[in-house]
């Protein structure tokens, strides 16, 4: 099917072929409301990218997009909460730091980020909390992503670090609170706002972003200025960011209390938000270990006796990854696939397994990540209710002819 | 994977209204939910939901999002959801 790159509308159908009975039990696939409501849609600028929600946009990146190691900004995925987002006018913005955690308040122009603080540059995937949550089983009410809600950009800004020095942090901050320009259409609805940890938000890689892949951030992805957590889900990455406070007590509402959240200890998360977990959850910080097979889709047809690749990327929060192993045999034996080049920890790694099939018939490929702390991708979904960290191990079919 | 046929339109990317399942109360979800959100958000949560499910999700727009829904019109709204977009 091509892509064309004008206003092209088509359904886009499944990312697998829903079907059952291959390999004995039901493929993992979107809901069947997602696959008909799905279509190929431009949003002004983008490249036609799989629309999962108009209003507010939801709308994620095909598989074939990540052959690239780096996310091109016209293909990058966009994902908002509310529907009225403004058009930011660069003049006019105008970011205000302050807060009862911190000694100082004041305010900067675009101008004034850019040339007071030194840029600093990193390349960091950007990935939503609930990308494949399309995928869960049992599914889940929310955004039906399918792979696509996430990307790797190179990102340019001002260390957080070095603004809340010019702020003055007081000893008692405990979290840094940033805050957006979207809002819902009734003043009731309650305003987009998250909070980091102090140390992370202290952490050398945390920026307040202006440019993304050499250019200034599209309007979709958070123009003129966004939050970037690199190795944190994107719920933090707050885009139109208007202000960041320092804040004594931990930040409270619906977006902190209840939104993104996990149920403590079921999954191998180091970096811990202390100050805002409760007894029985936590929120969802780093990402997880994780890989994608890039060049193959389900229902692939390859000759048997030639030479084939199965091509991928690998990302972790940050540890960095160390091995990438692929299956062919539907989990029985695992071969090491050959690392592409280092963009840094915090970035897509791409990976290739080349092999002769050599039989008939048909093949599970699957793919597992581990990074150097060791940790490896599950071969079971670990099942949350809110569908967040959808890091199993992904499994491809496909027939040798 | 392509379903159905292609649809050229010349327009830039925009909502092209999401429609609904007929049926009673159909107007009643649609003036009542669009109003924050396009309605694609209740297909694409099809159909896997109990009726139980659906009025989490309606309340939870009440209660959270500030949606201004009269107590008396949840009934019809989670009927209408449960019986055109709840599990089978």
């Amino acid at each position: 099917m091509p892509n064309r790159r004008s206003f092209l509308r088509t359904v886009a159908g499944g990312i697998t072929l829903a079907t059952t009975g291959l390999m004995g039990r039901a493929r993992a696939d979107l809901p069947q409301g997602a696959l008909d409501s799905a279509m190929r849609d431009s949003l002004p600028g983008k490249q036609p990218l799989i629309k999962r929600a108009f209003r507010p946009p939801n709308y994620e990146s095909p598989v074939e997009v990540f052959d690239e190691v780096i996310t091109p900004n016209d293909r990058f995925f966009v994902r908002w909460h509310l529907s009225n987002i403004p058009r930011v006018e660069a003049g006019s913005w105008r970011l205000g730091v302050g807060g009862d955690g911190a000694e100082r308040g004041f305010e900067l122009t675009l101008e004034a980020l850019k040339r007071d603080f030194e840029p600093v540059e990193l390349v960091a995937v950007c990935q939503c909390a609930g990308n494949r949550r399309g995928l869960s089983d049992p599914h889940v009410p929310g955004v039906q992503w399918g792979y696509g809600a996430m990307g790797n950009a190179r990102w340019k800004g001002a260390r957080l670090k070095d603004i809340l020095a010019r702020a003055d942090l007081k000893k008692e901050a405990v979290e840094i609170a940033f805050n957006g320009s979207d809002r819902g259409p009734l003043d009731a609805t309650p305003a987009f706002a998250k909070s980091i940890p102090a140390w992370k938000a202290l952490d050398e890689n945390t920026m307040v972003a202006y440019e993304m892949n050499g250019a200034p951030l599209p309007h979709w992805n958070g123009f003129p200025a966004r939050i970037v957590v690199p190795g944190w889900t994107a719920t933090y990455w707050m885009k139109q960011v208007t202000s960041i406070r320092a804040l004594s007590q931990p930040l409270a509402g619906f977006w902190m209390n209840t939104a993104y959240r996990i149920p403590k200890d079921k999954f191998p998360v180091i970096d811990r938000f202390t100050s805002q977990e409760s007894d029985t959850t936590t929120p969802v910080t780093e990402i997880l270990v994780n890989s994608l097979i890039t060049n193959i889709t389900d229902g692939g047809r390859f000759p048997s006796g030639q030479p084939m690749s199965v091509k991928g990327i690998a990302w972790d929060g940050g540890y960095g990854i160390g091995d990438v192993e692929v299956s062919i045999d539907d989990g029985r034996s695992w071969q090491g696939a050959v690392l592409g080049e280092n963009y840094g920890r915090y970035s897509f790694r791409t990976w290739e397994y080349r092999f002769a099939p050599q039989l008939a018939g048909r093949m599970t490929l699957m793919a597992r990540a581990s990074n150097v702390r060791g940790t490896l991708q599950p071969s079971e979904l670990i099942f949350n209710a809110p569908g967040y960290h959808n890091n199993v191990v992904q499994r491809i079919a496909i027939d040798i002819v | 994977m392509l379903i159905g046929p292609c649809i050229a339109i010349s327009a830039h990317g925009g909502e092209v209204p999401v429609k609904l399942a007929s049926g009673e109360q159909a107007a009643l979800v649609q003036s009542r939910c669009s109003v924050c959100h396009s309605l694609d958000y209740i297909v694409m949560n099809s159909r896997f939901l109990s009726r139980t499910a659906w009025e989490g999700e309606v309340r939870k727009m009440m209660k959270v999002m500030g949606a201004p829904v009269p107590e008396n019109e949840v009934a019809p709204i989670v009927d209408y959801l449960t019986q055109n977009y709840g599990v089978k």
